[in-house]
């Protein structure tokens, strides 16, 4: 089977800043592969090379078997593309955005609806509403539709859950995974590290490079020690007493709770007697399984 | 084609949709014809004047007749005394005051020369040249009338000046042809300029890069519906100043027409150039406003006769489109003179256009930065 998205050593500088620094990796037909990464990682510029919209400094990417570089008008008929701002045109109509989407890429809406039908269906009842005011989630929806509406090849999203209610990711992601059905490949990226294991495969990048590229539940397999949640009313002086633990590795804020890993990987009762000494009595401990986040944090620190 | 046609609509729908641009579109050009016609006139009409006439014959009765059926003057009052001149022009209705000499009217017969003062409001110095102008046209056209019964044996030479394409020196003539240079040069390539550098903005543009559309039918499509409904400005402002200032198209209609595409077209294509250059919606305006519009009305040639700058503001005002389209379409309205004497400045149009058009397509950037 011929990999989609095929790249090997792509480089992107702007002035002296390394956007992008070897980056390698592939990406399989009608796979969902996720770039997971705080912001300013490096996604929107990788995304703006794969779509042929920016040329990377050295090394080579192929999408759909076509180079980027000198075969981008043949490979951007073939590639629906959703910026990070949802770009639409604020003052159209839902309907008139999609229907100037399809012309534009010499199709109709009818003629693809069955495609969208599941996503456009969301915000059919609101077609004769302008863009500009759709909610965060149905601007989502629309901008999908719109990149979708040419039946690409290869549908590149980039942070599409930004700023979109939690509703509205969880069923955006559904979509997603109904979409495989119809053979199309999606790369789509995130800051949030719990949409990861929704992708059949993540990239973890930070600082323009890849930490780790696997299967999400490979990634977090992939955690090295055992993991504990620690939980306390007092959250953050228990965080800042437990980085003063002589035994304590690492201690992360997670959710209402604290991930702390031991240089021994156990528990032990000098802990609590350390915590009750320094005036935290209500803690509760348990053994947990680690997330991508933790796998995430793990892998930065090595770097560093 | 159709994908191209797509384009176009959109265009039209963004315009139809957004108000403020409707009514810079047609609204400012409408505003500006009738602002420029009106308040920066330089007509004198009405204006007002004070007799103090020291003789009181038959003569200066006419005369002063005259001066006042002519049009141009109302009497504001007849003056008994020098003391009053001063009197008269604080209370700022009356522009000049005209004197007659005491015995005027015999001295005129017997010796064939009497005087007569005109002062006039140094404190607007621009009416007072006029007024000044036009009250000793009005005398010397009389003494003219009366030299000839009179004194038929001696022929007296008066120059008459007369205005050979705009006859009663009607200042409409000239703004006219200027703001419609000027508002045509600045819609086209504001709108232009801003219409693609909202579409970098919004991030529109990255999709439409990704999208099979080509650079020039971006920019076509661009084009096409301001050429329109500048065109329509065109007929709007020719129209508007025929009804309200009665400013007659004198050569080819369909010329003039003609000629204005051309100039929309170039003030297009300029527009799209600046959107190139420029990274935002601000700095397109910034550079539309500045960069056409002072230029324009300071160095074209169209309040400031070209003739008169220093040599360097002449070789400046070269480069400037509006400088050739000025003198084309006074050309054609006010001369009613044919192609043959204006395709020199139509060729550098053409010329300029095809610059404009070929430079954007090379300078459009088919990726982002």
């Amino acid at each position: 089977m011929q990999n989609v998205i095929e790249s090997s050593g792509i480089s992107k500088n702007f002035g002296t800043t390394k956007a992008l620094n070897d980056i390698s990796f592939s990406v399989n037909e009608s796979e969902i592969f996720g770039f997971i990464g705080p912001d300013g990682a490096g996604k929107t510029t990788l995304f703006r090379i794969i779509t042929t919209l920016m040329l990377p400094d050295e090394g080579e990417i192929k999408v759909l078997g076509m180079n980027c570089t000198t075969d981008y008008k043949e490979l951007r008929k073939n590639i629906g593309y959703m910026p990070g701002r949802f770009s639409l045109y604020q003052d159209l109509t839902v309907e008139e955005n999609l229907n100037f989407y399809a012309t534009v890429f010499g199709t109709t809406v009818e003629e693809n609806y069955e495609l969208i039908s599941d996503i456009y269906s969301h915000i059919e009842p609101f077609k004769k509403r302008a863009a500009g005011k759709l909610s965060g989630g149905m601007k989502q929806k629309l901008a999908l539709s719109c990149a979708l509406i040419h039946k690409p090849k290869l549908l590149v999203l980039d942070e599409p859950t930004t700023g979109v209610d939690a509703v509205s990711r969880s069923e955006f992601w559904d979509m997603l995974g109904k979409l495989r059905q119809h053979n199309i490949t999606i790369i789509v990226s995130t800051p949030y590290m719990d949409e990861a294991m929704r992708c059949d495969k993540v990239a973890l990048i930070q600082d323009g490079k890849i930490l780790a590229i696997d299967a999400p539940q490979k990634i977090r397999d992939g955690f090295s020690r055992k993991l504990f949640t620690v939980k306390s009313v007092e959250k953050y002086k228990l965080i800042n007493t437990l980085r003063k633990y002589p035994m304590t590795l690492t201690a992360y804020p997670f959710g209402d709770s604290v991930h702390v890993t031991f240089i021994n990987d156990m528990v032990d009762n000098s802990l609590f007697g350390y915590l009750i000494k320094e005036g935290i009595s209500d803690v509760v401990v348990q053994a947990a399984e680690a997330g991508i986040e933790d796998r995430f944090l793990e892998l930065m620190n090595k770097t560093e | 084609m159709k994908r191209f046609l797509g384009f176009v609509k959109k265009e039209f729908l963004h315009i139809f949709r957004d108000y403020r641009t409707l009514f810079i579109l047609f609204g400012i050009p409408a505003a500006q014809i009738l602002i420029f016609g009106y308040a920066v006139s330089m007509d004198i009409k009405n204006a007002g004047i004070a007799i103090l006439d020291l003789s009181h014959d038959e003569i200066t009765q006419k005369l002063t007749d005259k001066i006042i059926s002519s049009g141009f003057f109302k009497r504001t009052e007849n003056l008994l005394h020098y003391n009053d001149i001063d009197r008269v022009f604080k209370k700022g209705k009356t522009k000049a005051v005209i004197i007659f000499e005491a015995d005027f009217g015999k001295k005129l017969v017997r010796e064939g020369k009497a005087s007569l003062s005109i002062i006039a409001d140094g404190s607007e110095p621009n009416t007072a040249t006029l007024v000044t102008n036009y009250t000793m046209a009005i005398v010397n056209d009389f003494t003219m009338e009366l030299a000839v019964p009179a004194l038929n044996n001696s022929i007296r030479i008066q120059p008459e000046v007369k205005m050979f394409y705009n006859p009663n020196l009607k200042s409409h003539f000239m703004f006219v042809p200027g703001v419609i240079t000027l508002i045509l040069i600045l819609i086209c390539a504001l709108m232009t300029s801003v219409t693609i550098t909202r579409e970098k903005e919004f991030g529109t543009m990255e999709v439409l890069l990704v999208s099979p559309l080509r650079p020039i039918q971006i920019i076509l499509g661009k084009v096409i519906p301001y050429f329109i409904l500048s065109f329509i400005n065109v007929l709007l402002i020719l129209a508007l100043s025929w009804l309200v200032f009665g400013l007659p198209v004198k050569g080819s209609i369909i010329l003039l027409l003609a000629e204005c595409m051309l100039y929309i077209l170039m003030s297009l294509t300029l527009g799209i150039l600046i959107s190139t250059v420029s990274k935002n919606m601000q700095q397109a305006i910034f550079i539309s406003l500045l960069g056409l519009m002072l230029p324009t009305i300071l160095l074209s040639g169209f309040i400031f006769p070209i003739e008169n700058m220093p040599k360097v503001y002449d070789y400046v005002s070269m480069i400037l489109p509006p400088r050739y389209f000025i003198v084309i379409i006074k050309n054609i309205m006010i001369k009613g003179t044919g192609l043959m004497y204006i395709w020199k400045e139509t060729l550098i149009l053409i010329v300029m256009t095809l610059f404009f058009i070929g430079l954007s397509v090379r300078k459009f950037k088919i990726r982002l930065e």
